[in-house]
């Protein structure tokens, strides 16, 4: 092939280049010989013959440099030789090599870190055989439906699943999954990993391959089954079990149930579920095994299953969906929950399947930080802009100090296409080099983003691996950002006129004015960036600031959260109550603890319960019922959370089974509900799903609080005491508030909580910690964007203070003839002065328009104010242009202090 | 030397070139002077891009060379057609054949 001989070639003249000049000079001289022979030949005497000879040949050397640009190695050497001279420049200039490649190193390197964490949730498709072809059966938005809600994808019941398992055609396959804690402490404290339910059609859907020992089938999920067998993840099974072969058959406990381990997965599969990782899984099948009474296998109002199938060699997805719509009547009618009201029922029968593109997986990090993600990079794209900007200004400046280098060079014959080459070339050398090390930053900085929105309760876990894209983009920002910066000052400094310059030798070269305003232009545009993203760091500021000051109702501090998990005593209802109620008494005496409550569902902690509310003693409600949200409480609840009372008093001891029914309701259900009539002569029943309560009578108002997030509108809720409802659960979640140290109180309770019930299940956590833990989001949000911020004001200054000082520095005459001429000291200032504040004035005029546009696009983002917020908008406003002007009046005072006489004689 | 030498067409210098190669492998002396023989004096071959053209083909894999003793005893670089260099003849022959008759044909037309 052509190509090889002449990479060959090439490299043979690379390498052995002294080889390769001796026989070009050979053959030419041989050429040289034979023609002065043949002259001398027709007569010429020999000094003639060789001279006509030579002249015929034209000039050696351009003889053979034509000969060498007609080789590609060539090029290569040049580039090479371009790229030495750069570095021997940036040597020389090792201030600004410096700054050049840190801002680029940090703009580069936070633009991949955040591309590369959409790279891992967003753009890259699961690790599995053919992942386009996995679709996620899904419920459209026709309908709605009631129960109990739990895991991160409740889309259906196990009734629900059976149906489309057997009704589908357009999969070959489908399976259910649902993400779970485990609990693999075999006693004593809970030990939780990230445990998956999975139907036994998943691991042959996905394709995925054992490591070690079998993987899950459809023979182990079989209804009923006793001891169904563990499948552990490569990670998890490295990490516990030390990757030894002898696991297999070992014995993993579950909430105190024994599961057989029987294999391994690949070490590239995580799950379905992009931004989280499991350890391990085992069939549905043995869901009633482990969760006891409360399993939601059996009922048709437990919602906790999703999913996925491999669609049939020809199918798409919309027909998949169109014949899961079709079939979705005759599914809901045969799954009917029996425990549904008339208004259930019909809303459960108008929901409708579809199924939707699962080849990038299940995520609801994807869906919860898509946007903030792409937001992020847009902000590290404006920072790298500015960052490019200074870089433009930087070398404009060199360029015109390099102004008769170039012209002098031109004359003797570079052509302006090679001086723009070897001027890029440097620029090249500067964004290779902070890519690269922007390339190192990235590696960090994305696992300290990951690191940072990761919990204990919820750990997250993103394949940071370095793909193509990664590479790709990283390598597109170098190109890119050495073409903003490095090719406006290439070709300015290459358009000079050779004679021109050369006129003007001796003279400093005079920029025209043209040059300068380029110079202007970037300053501007830098103002205006910085401007924008000052304003989206003060409002992801303001809003962080506005959610953690935020009153949710309850002093948020102090309390310690302690869920002690009796299932495993098989106690009665009123067992359950009485054990519940004893342990709380015995939390109440020890020592440092102020007050204590139990609750069912603690608040802002993602769980909620709803049920309609039926107003008055009887009759059925005109259309859709009201509904509220509610929590069973003991008395103390209100005094433990600090939550006031308006009207009316806490429940006591005798709210109890048989006794007249009680309720507190908060300020919103009131004002929503009891149209302007004393609240406490209210009553009303409350209806779950089929059955309806007695009357409530309302004995207390209390002020709103926030129920499942800080973010919500306040919403009715309704108290009922705990030992009132027919229902208790087999566990106690204490809320306890103390002023000692939360450690020791939690030392306390353990030893309380192990000498009552050795086998219980016991989890800690700090309720103001939970509640920091759901900002996360916002917190990331104000910190990249406060980071980013800052970044760029400083770069813009730095700009701006160039800039100013290169024009006091091209105006020393004029200033000192000025001078001179009587102008004092504070006129040269106000005369420096009034030329920043100008370039500030229109950068921040057009910034202010920029931001308007830009912060719209993060309003869902904000919380307690408008993208639009005049205050953020002054204090930003008012802050860069201080800032800025501060960086100007440096070189002016400087310009000020200038030796008249001095100015005028250098010029 | 003639004085109505011409410069030679753009492009037409390589064909030249294989051309002279097609009989036997000869050094860059030796091709200049065969273009010009066999041209009877009308090309006269500019050493200066002869040279760049030797580089360039031998690259293309057109041409490939050796050193061998010219007739005067020094060491030469003698050039020969590769296997790629004959088809590139063969069809830049045909082609040059199928334009200079169509241009033939307009001119006649014309006159």
């Amino acid at each position: 092939m052509g190509i090889w001989k002449s990479l060959s070639a090439g490299l043979r003249g690379l390498f052995f280049k002294q080889q390769a000049e001796h026989e070009l000079d050979d053959e030419l001289r041989d050429y040289l010989d034979q023609a002065t022979t043949e002259k001398v030949r027709s007569g010429m005497s020999r000094e003639e013959a060789r001279r006509a000879a030579r002249l015929e040949l034209g000039g050696m050397e351009l003889v053979k440099e034509n000969v060498r640009a007609a080789s590609w190695e060539t090029r290569l050497e040049t580039l090479w030789a371009d790229l030495r001279f750069g570095a021997r420049l940036l040597r020389f200039n090792p201030m600004f090599a410096c700054a050049a490649i840190l801002s680029l190193a940090l703009g580069i390197g936070a633009n991949t870190a955040i591309f590369q964490l959409l790279d891992a949730v967003r753009l890259r498709t699961l690790p599995v055989k053919n992942p386009q072809e996995m679709a996620r059966i899904k419920l459209d938005r026709r309908g709605s439906r009631s129960g109990n809600f739990s895991t991160r994808y409740p889309d259906f019941t196990y009734a629900l699943w059976e149906q489309i398992r057997d009704k589908q055609q357009g999969f070959s396959r489908v399976f259910a999954w649902a993400p779970n804690q485990f609990n693999v402490s075999p006693a004593g404290e809970v030990h939780n990993v990230q445990g998956l339910w999975v139907s036994g059609e998943f691991f042959e859907t996905l394709g995925v391959e054992p490591a070690l020992g079998r993987l899950l089938n459809t023979a182990d999920d079989q209804p009923g089954c006793a001891a169904a067998g563990a499948v552990l993840s490569y990670s998890y099974w490295q990490q516990e079990y030390g990757g030894r072969i002898d696991a297999i058959g070992q014995k993993l406990t579950i909430s105190r149930h024994p599961f057989p381990v029987i294999g391994v997965t690949e070490p590239d599969f995580h799950g379905v579920e992009v931004g989280r990782y499991f350890d391990v899984a085992v069939p549905l099948c043995a869901e009633p095994v482990v969760n006891g009474e409360d399993s939601h296998l059996k009922s048709h109002v437990g919602w906790w299953l999703s999913v996925l199938g491999r669609l049939k060699p020809g199918w798409t997805v919309e027909r998949a969906a169109a014949q899961l719509d079709a079939i979705s009547p005759s599914l809901f009618e045969a799954t009917l929950p029996p425990e549904y009201n008339p208004e259930n029922v019909k809303h459960y029968l108008a929901i409708r399947l579809t199924a939707k593109p699962a080849d990038l997986g299940v995520s609801d990090l994807r869906e919860n930080y898509e946007q903030p993600l792409w937001l992020l990079l847009a902000l590290a794209g404006l920072v790298l802009l500015i960052a490019s900007a200074n870089l433009a200004n930087l070398l404009l400046a060199r360029a015109s100090a390099r102004g008769k280098e170039m012209g002098m060079r031109m004359a003797v014959g570079a052509s302006r296409g090679r001086l723009v080459r070897q001027l890029l070339a440097e620029s090249l050398l500067l964004s290779a080099l902070g890519a690269s090390l922007g390339a190192l930053l990235a590696h960090n900085l994305s696992q300290v983003l990951v690191a940072s929105l990761s919990t204990q309760n919820d750990p997250l876990f993103v394949d940071l691996g370095t793909d193509w894209r990664v590479l790709g983009f990283t390598t597109g920002l170098a190109v890119l950002t050495c073409i903003l910066f490095g090719l406006a000052p290439a070709l300015r400094a290459t358009s000079v006129s050779p004679s021109l310059v050369l006129r003007e030798s001796g003279r400093g070269t005079t920029a025209g004015p043209t040059r300068f305003s380029l110079r202007r232009i970037l300053v501007v545009a830098q103002m205006a960036l910085s401007l924008t993203l000052l304003v989206g760091a003060l409002l992801f500021a303001r809003t962080l600031n506005n959610l953690a000051t935020l009153d949710p109702g309850f002093r948020k501090d102090g309390i310690l959260v302690s869920d002690i998990d009796f299932t495993g005593r098989h106690l009665s209802r009123d067992s359950r109550l009485a054990f519940s109620e004893e342990l709380l008494r015995r939390v109440r005496a020890i020592p440092g603890v102020d007050a204590a409550a139990t609750a069912t569902i603690v608040p802002l902690s993602g769980d909620g319960i709803g049920h309609d509310i039926l107003l008055g003693d009887t009759g059925e409600p005109q259309g859709e019922a009201p509904s509220a949200a509610f929590n069973y409480v003991s008395p103390g609840f209100f005094d433990t959370m600090q939550t006031r009372f308006l009207a009316g008093h806490d429940f006591d001891e005798h709210n109890r089974l048989g006794a007249p029914n009680v309720a507190v309701v908060n300020e919103t259900f009131v004002n929503k509900y009891c149209q302007g009539k004393n609240a406490l002569e209210l009553r009303f029943r409350i209806r779950r799903m089929n059955k309806t309560s007695a009357p409530y009578q309302i004995i207390g108002v209390v002020k709103d609080t926030k129920y499942i997030q800080l973010r919500e509108e306040s919403a009715p809720v309704v108290y009922v005491a705990r030992a009132q409802n027919d229902d208790v659960s087999s566990d106690a979640q204490i809320l306890i508030r103390s002023r000692a140290p939360l450690a020791g109180i939690l030392a306390a309770v353990k030893n309380m909580a192990n000498q009552a019930d050795p086998d219980a299940d016991i989890t800690f956590y700090n309720l103001h910690k939970m509640i920091d833990d759901g900002i996360l989001r916002d917190r990331l949000m104000a910190r990249l964007s406060g980071f980013f911020g800052l970044l760029a004001v400083l770069l813009a200054v730095i700009g701006l203070y160039g800039v100013i000082s290169y024009m006091v520095a091209r105006r020393r005459n004029e200033i000192g003839i000025r001078m001179s001429l009587g102008a004092n000291r504070r006129s040269i200032v106000a005369l420096v002065l009034h030329e920043a504040a100008l370039l500030l004035c229109v950068g921040l005029g057009i910034g202010v328009v920029l931001a308007l546009a830009v912060s719209r696009t993060a309003a869902s983002m904000l919380f307690g104010l408008k993208p639009n917020d005049a205050l953020t908008f002054i204090l930003a406003t008012a802050s860069l242009a201080v800032v800025a002007l501060a960086a100007s009046y440096v070189p002016a005072s400087r310009a000020s202090r200038l030796d008249p006489m001095d100015a005028l004689r250098n010029e | 030397m003639p004085n109505d030498s011409s410069t030679l067409v753009q492009g037409t210098l390589d064909m030249l070139i294989l051309k002279t190669l097609d009989l036997q492998p000869l050094h860059g002396w030796g091709i200049a002077q065969r273009i010009q023989q066999m041209s009877r004096g009308v090309f006269e071959v500019n050493p200066g891009s002869l040279f760049p053209a030797f580089r360039r083909m031998e690259r293309s894999g057109l041409l490939e060379f050796e050193w061998r003793t010219s007739e005067n005893n020094r060491r030469a670089k003698y050039y020969s057609l590769t296997k790629a260099g004959r088809q590139k003849l063969r069809s830049e022959t045909r082609e040059w054949e199928r334009q200079a008759t169509a241009i033939a044909r307009i001119l006649q037309t014309v006159s």
